[in-house]
């Protein structure tokens, strides 16, 4: 058997799920945002699914709070991380204890994390609990509503939750597999700490952080379950109504909800291309 | 080691170690108070009356938890069953070949971890409407591959790209046949890597939500689902209860694999492969 033959069929079970589920069902969402759908009669492609997201105002503040949600998250998540990993990569009594959260929270599902946030953090929640024994409020009402809020705060910390240790074993696993000798240098060439970290240590992680930021980036920007659970009703992230819409008595929504679908796959493409970038640099680096 | 500790950044370490600890055990404590709880009303920091009775419901036929969580076992089993066999061979072709579009099919797998779900789920659910797999476990397993694959894919790339293939040769010389080969040289040069990424590939199935609410149509009430609909009906204790035993075989998993997943694994180190 030749290479070529013996590669493809290796090849040819994996690529047959994913461009006929994965692609095949980015094809058809596609296609069906575009009002096409031949087995029905609709043989006249228009733009009128388009055009009806694009005049509501809804879209525009879902956009808007989606961009937020995944850019704050992601922000907050990787400084906190870099921060974490810097602590982990030292020798100390009780490092052992924080490695084992960190993997422990990256196999607890998003949605568990996320009652967790909505229990602590509710107006009836433990937090606003605590603050009602010392006096600070008298009813829940008084508490600020930190979930269900307009600004999203109850679903950025979740995610923050969620994402400090992935991003943190990916930046973690980098800097030791690069060693110290680097910084010594430094050190040892006159750069104080925090030169050597900002010239000499960050320049050198900054693509395996910037290839987690990716993923969490994409992820947040089209996650469903926790806006769901933890967003306010509007404006409700994009996946969120995305899914309503697609759930809608009125059949003539569905070619809207397939078209917030392909905005959402757009947006993770240009992830992909950033992504391939920073990690075809590192490989080469 | 670079320079002397001084006492303030040894106390600067523990305080933060301290509040990160903390901060990552903290919104699971709330859910396993709940699942003991009766009636904890505000102000009430812990719940005045302890109590069973969520997890008593939880066990018992009538709940529906236990039928969900043999269920969702069964799916997770059955997506990375499915992601190992289609899997493996394809980690082999990319970790041990040079070939013309190479990049493009690395591009293809590592699509669908990047792309979400909800993106290409809709028109998937168009499609299964045709051939009759909505509302079934086999479209929702069917479903679930397209998360669990890439991870297989590129964990078993990883190991098959530090694998030396001259030992099959051996083998096949001496009269081994291909399935002995396989059996007795391949698998356990790679079984560590099979493990790790068929773990992945469970955990992955096992946290699928939105796949699972649109292929299943509500029918294939699987544990996320469960747990969902208890928190947004009110019912916290049952939600605590559900929760605690959702988040069981991730801290089994981890226990297993402990070692595999701290420092430099392939798993871990699998993210920025591609």
């Amino acid at each position: 058997m030749s290479d070529r033959l013996k590669i493809f069929l290796l090849l040819l079970p994996a690529l047959l799920v994913i461009v006929g589920l994965f692609f095949g069902g980015l094809l058809i969402g596609l296609m069906r945002s575009f009002n096409y759908m031949p087995v029905i009669g609709l043989t006249e492609p228009n733009l009128q699914a388009y055009a009806a997201i694009f005049t509501e105002e809804e879209f525009y503040y879902s956009f808007l709070l989606s961009v937020h949600i995944s850019f704050t998250s992601t922000v907050i998540s990787c400084i906190l991380a870099v921060g974490a990993a810097l602590l982990l990569r030292r020798a100390f009594i009780g490092r052992d204890i924080i490695n084992f959260l960190f993997q422990l929270n990256l196999t607890v599902p998003h949605l568990v994390g996320a009652i967790g946030i909505l229990y602590l953090f509710s107006q009836s929640g433990s937090f606003a609990r605590l603050a009602a024994e010392f006096g600070m409020i008298a009813r829940p009402a008084d508490f600020p509503a930190l979930v269900f809020d307009p600004y999203a705060i109850g679903i950025i910390l979740q995610y923050v939750w969620k994402e400090v240790p992935f991003i943190g074993v990916i930046v973690l696993a980098n800097m030791q597999a690069m060693g110290e000798d680097y910084e010594s240098v430094a050190r040892s060439l006159g750069a104080s700490k925090w030169q050597s970290f900002r010239y000499v240590l960050l320049p050198l992680i900054f693509p395996g952080l910037m290839s987690a930021s990716v993923i969490v980036f994409a992820f947040t920007f089209g996650a469903y379950e926790i806006p769901a659970l933890l967003g306010a009703n509007y404006p409700a992230a994009l996946p969120v109504l995305a899914y309503r819409k697609y759930t809608d008595v009125d059949l003539a929504a569905r070619p809207e909800a397939m078209a917030l679908a392909i905005l959402i796959a757009v947006m993770s493409a240009v992830m992909i291309y950033i992504y391939i970038r920073y990690a075809r640099r590192r490989l080469r680096g | 080691m670079i320079g002397q500790d001084g006492l303030w950044t040894q106390t600067f370490r523990y305080l933060t170690c301290l509040v990160l600890v903390i901060w990552l055990v903290l919104p699971l404590i709330p859910l396993a108070i709940w699942s003991f709880a009766r009636g904890w009303f505000f102000p009430d920091i812990l719940p005045r009356v302890w109590t069973l009775d969520a997890w008593d419901y939880a066990m018992s036929d009538t709940s529906g938890v236990l039928d969900s969580l043999w269920l969702t076992i069964g799916i997770s089993l059955a997506a990375t069953a499915l992601s190992i066999l289609i899997g493996v061979p394809a980690g082999r072709a990319l970790g041990m070949y040079k070939f013309r579009g190479k990049e493009v099919v690395e591009m293809m797998i590592l699509a669908p971890m990047i792309v979400p779900g909800i993106a290409v789920a809709l028109g998937i659910h168009s499609v299964f409407i045709w051939l009759g797999l909505t509302n079934t476990v086999q479209g929702v397993i069917l479903v679930h591959l397209i998360p669990t694959l890439p991870y297989m894919t590129l964990v078993m790339a990883g190991i098959f790209s530090n694998y030396d293939p001259a030992f099959e040769a051996q083998a096949r010389s001496l009269g081994a046949s291909p399935l002995k080969t396989f059996w007795y040289v391949t698998l356990p040069a790679i079984l560590p890597g099979i493990i790790v990424g068929g773990l992945f590939a469970f955990l992955v199935s096992w946290s699928q939500y939105i796949l699972t609410l649109l292929i299943g149509g509500g029918r294939v009430v699987t544990l996320p689902l469960l747990l969902f609909n208890f928190a947004t009906s009110g019912r916290n204790d049952i939600t605590g209860a559900i929760g605690m035993i959702y988040i069981l075989p991730g801290i089994f998993i981890l226990l297993l694999t402990a070692k595999q997943l701290s420092g430099r694994s392939a798993a871990v180190g699998g993210f920025g492969r591609l």
